[in-house]
C-alpha cells in the first residue's frame, strides 16, 4: 500500500489544523455578518418606523396643499440635515388629511406641487400626479407614497421613518398602500 | 556613483528583484505592436495611478461624515491651499479614466485581443470596468451635496425593484432607513478601501496576464487564430521578428501617459472641480438632480423606456450585458482577428457608441422635464397675441396660468416635454383640443377637474388661433355636412 493514502502525524495535524482556524472563523464571522446586517435586522424588528407630529392641524389651510418637515424618527449623531424630511401635506376639508412623500415612485427624485395647475411634477425623468397623489402621466407606475395618518389632540401626525421606494411590486401595484 | 551601484548591489542581492524586472521590460513584442493604438491600457494605468495620489491627499481633508462631508468640500475648495486643484485632478481624472477605459476595451475588442489565449485577460478586463465604473457611481456620492444624495435615491429606487430581495439590499445599501450619515460612512468606505482593493488586485492579475501571454500581436487579415498553433506562430513573430518592449515601444505610452496627464491637468485648472452643488438638505426640493457624464445615458434611458419595460429592463439588462461580455471569448475564442473582416464587431462599436452618445446628448437638455419656471418665467410671443379677440387672449392667459407652457412650447420657448404648440390648430379640430384639455390622453395629464366651463372655452379658443397665416386650421368634415 503506498504511503501516501495512510494518515501520517503530520498529516493529521495539518487537517486539525484548517479544522481548528475553520472552527474559529466560523464562530467569528457569527458576530461579524451579524454587525453586516444589522441593518436590515434593525428594519425587520420595526425599529425604524414611529408616529411623527407635523404640526397643528390649523397650521394647514383647508383645499390646500402644503409643504411640511419632520425630523426622521431613527437617526444617529453624524447624520446632520440628512435626517430631516419633506411631506406634501393635502388637507381637503376638516379632518381629510392627504400626507405623500416627496419622493417620485419613478425613482424617488423630489416632487413639487403646482397649485394653478394642481399637478405634482418630478423634475428628473417627467412624472406627474394628479392632487390626490394617483398617477397622472410620466414614468411612474402608480401614484405617490402616502403616509399613514392620524390626529392627536388637534396634530396632524404621520408613520414615517423609511425612505419610500417603488419595491418589488412597483409595476405590479396601482394603488396607493402605505409607505412607511 | 559607485556607491550608489554598491547599495543597489547590496539591496537586491536580498530582494532579488532586478533581473525580473529587467525581463519584464525588455520582454520581446511584435514590432507592429509598438503603435498609437497600443497606449490606452497603459493610459487607464497612469491615470488609476492618478487617482490615487490625488485620492489620498483628499482623504487628508475629506470628512465622511453626512453632517461635515459638504462643509469639508467647501474648505477643500476655498480654503486649503490648490484644494480645489486636487479635486480637480481627481473629478477630472475619473472622467478620464472611464473614457479611456473604455476605448481601451472597444480596441482591445476590435482587433481581436480578447482571443485565445487571451480570454482570461478579457474577463478580468470586464471586471475592471465594472470596477471602475463603481469607483465613478461611489465617488460622486463622496461629492455628498444634492445631486449625491437623490442619486442615491434614485440608487435606491432602482435597488428596491429587485424580485424579493429588493427591500434587503435597500437597507444594507443605505445602512439604515434613510439615506443618511451610515449610508455616506459605507460609500466611503467602498470608494476608499473595498472598490479600489479589488481593482488594484486586479490590475496585477490583467499586467501580469499581459506580460505572461504576450501583447496581442497587430492584426493581419487573413491570418486566423488556431487553438493548435497560435502559440507558436506568436512565438515566431516575438522571439525571431520581435523587438524588446523598453524602449521599442514604450516611448509611445510614455508620451501618451504624459499627454493625458496634461490633459487632466488641463482640464482641471481651466474648468476646475466638479461642485459640490448644493447642501444635502431632503427638505430643499428645488433641486434638479443629475448624475455624472458616464451615467447620463442611463438618466435617458429612465426617461425614455415605457413604464412597464423599465423594471424588467432595469434589472435583467445589466445582467444580460455583463453575462455577453464574459462570454466573448468562448463564443468566439478563434478565427479573424482584424476589423476589417469584423463587420458585424464594427457595427456592434459603432451602434453601442452612438446609443451611448445619443442618450447622453438627449440627456444635457432633458427634453421630458418639465420646464419648471417656463409658466411665469416665459410669456406668450407677441405676434400670437396679435389680432386675437378677448376670449382668446383670456384663453392665453389661462395657458400660462394653468401652467401649461412648462410642458408645451410657444415661439420655441417652454417645456419640452409635450408638442410644441405654435401650430396645434392644424393638427386638431375644436373638439379634439377640448377632449385633449379635459380628458388628457398620450402623455399628458386630465385637466377636467382644474378648469371651469369658461376656462376651457377660452383655452380651446386661443389654441384654435395656433396656425400658420397661409394654413388653414382643422375642421370636422362631417359638421359641415349637417349644416
Amino acid at each position: 500500500m503506498p504511503n501516501d493514502t495512510l494518515l501520517t502525524r503530520r498529516g493529521l495535524f495539518m487537517k486539525l489544523g484548517i479544522l481548528f482556524n475553520g472552527v474559529v472563523a466560523a464562530t467569528l464571522a457569527v458576530p461579524i455578518v451579524r454587525f453586516l446586517l444589522s441593518s436590515v435586522t434593525l428594519g425587520r424588528e420595526n425599529a425604524y418606523t414611529a408616529w411623527v407630529p407635523l404640526g397643528r392641524v390649523g397650521e394647514f389651510p383647508e383645499g390646500e396643499t402644503r409643504l411640511a418637515t419632520f425630523r426622521n424618527p431613527f437617526e444617529t449623531p453624524t447624520d446632520g440635515k440628512t435626517a430631516d424630511a419633506a411631506c406634501w401635506v393635502r388637507r381637503i376639508e376638516g379632518e381629510q388629511f392627504q400626507v405623500f412623500a416627496v419622493n417620485c415612485a419613478h425613482l424617488g427624485c423630489p416632487v413639487r406641487w403646482f397649485p394653478p395647475s394642481g399637478l405634482f411634477m418630478c423634475p428628473c425623468h417627467g412624472g406627474a400626479y394628479y392632487r390626490d397623489g394617483s398617477r397622472a402621466s410620466g414614468p411612474p407606475e402608480r401614484g405617490l407614497f402616502e403616509y399613514p395618518i392620524k390626529i392627536q389632540d388637534g396634530v396632524l401626525t404621520i408613520h414615517a421613518g423609511e425612505l419610500p421606494t417603488p419595491g418589488p411590486n412597483a409595476a405590479l401595484d396601482p394603488g396607493r398602500p402605505p409607505c412607511a | 556613483m559607485r556607491v550608489i551601484a554598491a547599495i543597489a548591489d547590496w539591496v537586491d542581492h536580498r530582494l532579488q528583484l532586478a533581473a525580473p524586472i529587467r525581463d519584464a521590460a525588455e520582454h520581446p513584442v511584435p514590432r507592429n505592436t509598438a503603435s498609437w493604438w497600443y497606449v490606452f491600457g497603459s493610459a487607464a494605468l497612469i491615470v488609476f495611478c492618478l487617482q490615487l495620489v490625488t485620492g489620498i491627499l483628499l482623504a487628508m481633508v475629506y470628512v465622511p461624515s453626512a453632517d461635515e462631508a459638504w462643509n469639508s468640500l467647501q474648505a477643500l475648495n476655498h480654503q486649503v491651499l490648490f484644494g480645489w486643484f486636487v479635486r480637480a485632478l481627481h473629478g477630472w481624472g475619473s472622467n478620464f479614466m472611464v473614457a479611456i477605459v473604455l476605448i481601451h476595451m472597444a480596441q482591445v475588442f476590435l482587433f481581436g485581443a480578447y482571443k485565445y489565449p487571451r480570454e482570461l485577460t478579457w474577463i478580468v478586463g470586464v471586471f475592471l470596468l465594472l470596477t471602475t465604473l463603481g469607483m465613478a457611481f461611489t465617488g460622486q456620492i463622496m461629492r455628498f451635496d444634492q445631486d449625491a444624495y437623490w442619486g442615491l435615491g434614485i440608487g435606491a429606487s432602482i435597488a428596491s425593484r429587485i424580485p424579493f430581495a429588493g427591500p434587503t439590499i435597500v437597507s444594507l445599501m443605505l445602512g439604515g432607513p434613510i439615506i443618511a450619515g451610515a449610508t455616506l460612512s459605507r460609500f466611503f468606505t467602498l470608494h476608499v478601501f473595498v472598490v479600489p482593493g479589488t481593482l488594484i488586485g486586479l490590475v496585477c492579475l490583467h499586467l501580469l496576464m499581459v506580460l505572461k501571454l504576450g501583447i496581442n500581436e497587430w492584426p493581419m487579415p487573413g491570418r486566423l487564430v488556431k487553438r493548435a498553433t497560435y502559440e507558436r506562430d506568436y512565438h515566431e513573430l516575438t522571439k525571431i521578428d520581435g523587438a524588446p518592449f523598453v524602449p521599442y515601444a514604450v516611448w509611445k505610452d510614455m508620451f501618451f501617459a504624459a499627454f493625458i496627464l496634461l490633459a487632466v491637468g488641463g482640464c482641471a485648472w481651466y474648468y476646475g472641480p466638479f461642485g459640490p452643488t448644493g447642501r444635502p438638505d431632503p427638505t430643499i426640493i428645488q433641486t434638479v438632480p443629475k448624475p455624472d457624464y458616464f451615467f447620463l445615458w442611463l438618466y435617458a434611458l429612465l426617461s425614455l423606456l415605457p413604464p412597464s419595460l423599465e423594471t424588467p429592463a432595469l434589472i435583467i439588462g445589466p445582467v444580460v450585458a455583463i453575462v455577453a461580455l464574459l462570454l466573448l471569448p468562448f463564443l468566439s475564442g478563434e478565427g479573424e482577428k482584424s476589423w476589417k473582416r469584423r463587420p458585424i464587431a464594427v457595427l456592434t462599436v459603432m451602434l453601442i457608441a452612438i446609443t451611448l452618445g445619443t442618450f447622453t446628448h438627449l440627456a444635457g437638455y432633458a427634453p421630458w422635464s418639465p420646464h419648471m419656471n417656463a409658466w411665469s418665467g416665459a410669456p406668450v410671443p407677441d405676434h400670437l397675441l396679435r389680432g386675437t379677440t378677448a376670449l382668446q387672449r383670456q384663453g392665453a392667459l389661462v395657458f400660462q396660468a394653468k401652467q401649461c407652457r412648462n410642458c408645451h412650447a410657444l415661439g420655441n420657448t417652454g417645456g419640452e416635454r409635450g408638442p410644441d404648440l405654435d401650430r396645434v390648430a392644424v393638427r386638431l379640430t375644436q373638439d379634439q383640443l377640448i377632449r385633449q384639455v379635459i380628458q388628457g390622453g398620450g402623455n399628458m395629464p386630465a385637466y377636467g377637474k382644474n378648469l371651469s366651463p369658461a376656462e376651457t372655452t377660452a383655452l380651446v379658443a386661443f389654441l384654435e388661433t395656433l396656425h400658420p397665416p397661409n394654413q388653414a386650421p382643422a375642421r370636422e368634415a362631417a359638421r359641415d355636412l349637417t349644416k
